[in-house]
């Protein structure tokens, strides 16, 4: 990926440590960059009222599940409507689209791998979110920002780089990482009387994959881990190797999109994709093996 | 809009004509003041989670108090963090459409009442999925108390 990085990068020490440092931004640093005219941000959270009730002064929304998704079939938006959304929202093809959100940045890593299946070229998270932000007392808005029309173009999206599917998943299986909460991992979490369940027939995980929760990799402020704690987690105790073909998955693709990020962008994982149809589709399929316990 | 089988209360039903009156985007800005108009806990119950009942299906912590008085009235209680005003919406829509009718009311609530606001489209169903589950424990708790 050939990175057109229209602003300058944070030069923050911690970063410096990371594979590619020039994924993230400090609160300082937009605070610093928010009037620049090649800047965009955009807010996704898992909430969709919570950009109304307030949001970094000049971010636009985007939101996960009605904008990003197909509402017919079950993928994300082709070229055409990406290319619809972006330039409705204002944003450009060589903008720096910062992205951040709620839940240590968990769904403004689904927007970030979901841009980033349409290859645009800078694309960067808010390291510590929403949360951070509004710790330190910055400035939020409910005004609306009235960015121009842009002229997205159309791009197609890459379904081959940092995407995978169920048929490849099926002869993959060894270097797998379920994201999920360890009762959703051993299979227990569906078993609920009365109530309803999680969209799937039946739980557990596909055979081999280990378990780290996906939260794990950010701090208490929603910050991420250092690149010393990312390694101890994801090397040292789940046994990744730097060269591994890595495949992560969770419910339905956007917990395991935040671990994509910190395996690919952090860690430096050459070859790491996402599962994105996860336990939805692989705890329904007919015919899909699958591991219930504590056991990869 | 999606078409119910039941009637709704005359309360519930002003509210899904409101929604229904405004166009897409006015809609969230609808739930926004539900979500703020949402009543504190009573003091009895400030910081006594344990005394209400967890609705896991919400995407956000959201914990549920129902009180069925000797006469059949019934008191809704909800409790949702700030950072999360869809769920406190929703809770402000059960609690401004439900708080003190007779169990027998309650009772007669459509349970797909959730899908008659127009929110399908602006909030997705996965999240609409959470007022569902707020309505049928709502029940289940007023049959319970009724005995």
């Amino acid at each position: 990926m050939r990175l057109i990085v229209a602003l300058p990068n944070d030069s923050a020490p911690k970063f410096q440590e990371y594979a590619r440092p020039e994924v993230l931004v400090t609160t300082e640093w937009l605070a610093e960059h928010l009037e620049d005219p090649g800047l965009v941000v955009a807010e996704s959270d898992e909430d969709v009222l919570l950009y109304e009730t307030g949001h970094i002064p000049g971010a636009v929304k985007l939101d996960w599940h009605t904008e990003l998704n197909d509402p017919l079939t079950r993928d994300y938006l082709d070229g055409d409507r990406f290319s619809e959304l972006m330039s409705d929202k204002g944003i450009s093809r060589d903008a720096t689209l910062v992205l951040y959100g709620d839940r240590n940045n968990w769904w403004a890593a689904y927007a970030l791998w979901v841009c980033t299946l349409f290859g645009h070229p800078d694309l960067r998270l808010l390291d510590g979110g929403r949360t951070k932000w509004i710790a330190e007392g910055r400035p939020l808005t409910t005004e609306e920002p009235q960015r121009p029309r842009t002229n997205y173009p159309v791009v197609d999206r890459d379904d081959t780089r940092f995407r995978v599917f169920r048929q490849q998943v099926m002869t993959h299986l060894g270097k797998l990482v379920d994201v999920r909460s360890p009762g959703e991992y051993t299979g227990e979490l569906l078993h609920m009387p009365e109530y309803p369940q999680e969209g799937a027939l039946r739980g557990g995980h596909i055979p081999s994959a280990r378990n780290v929760p996906w939260a794990r990799a950010a701090a208490d402020d929603a910050t991420f881990r250092t690149r010393k704690e990312l390694e101890t987690i994801y090397q040292d105790e789940t046994g990744l190797q730097a060269d591994d073909d890595v495949v992560v998955y969770c419910r339905i693709g956007e917990r395991s999109s935040h671990t994509w990020f910190v395996l690919h962008h952090l860690l430096g994982y050459p070859q790491v994709r996402n599962y994105d149809g996860s336990w939805t589709e692989w705890g329904n399929s007919v015919r899909t093996p699958i591991r219930k316990g504590e056991a990869p | 809009m999606t078409a119910g089988t039941g009637t709704l209360n005359p309360r519930l039903r002003e509210i899904a004509e409101d929604f229904a009156a405004v166009p897409g985007k006015e809609r969230l800005q609808l739930l926004l003041e539900f979500a703020q108009e949402l009543p504190q806990l009573p003091a009895r119950y400030a910081d006594r989670h344990d005394l209400l009942e967890p609705v896991p299906e919400c995407q956000s912590p959201l914990f549920l108090g129902v009180e069925v008085d000797d006469d059949g009235t019934v008191h809704l209680f909800f409790d949702a963090p700030r950072e999360a005003p869809t769920t406190r919406g929703f809770a402000g829509i059960l609690h401004a459409g439900l708080d003190g009718l007779s169990a027998e009311e309650i009772l007669q609530t459509p349970s797909e009442f959730s899908g008659r606001l127009g929110l399908d489209d602006l909030v997705s169903p996965l999240r609409l999925r959470g007022m569902a589950a707020m309505m049928a424990r709502i029940k289940r708790q007023v049959r319970r108390q009724r005995g």
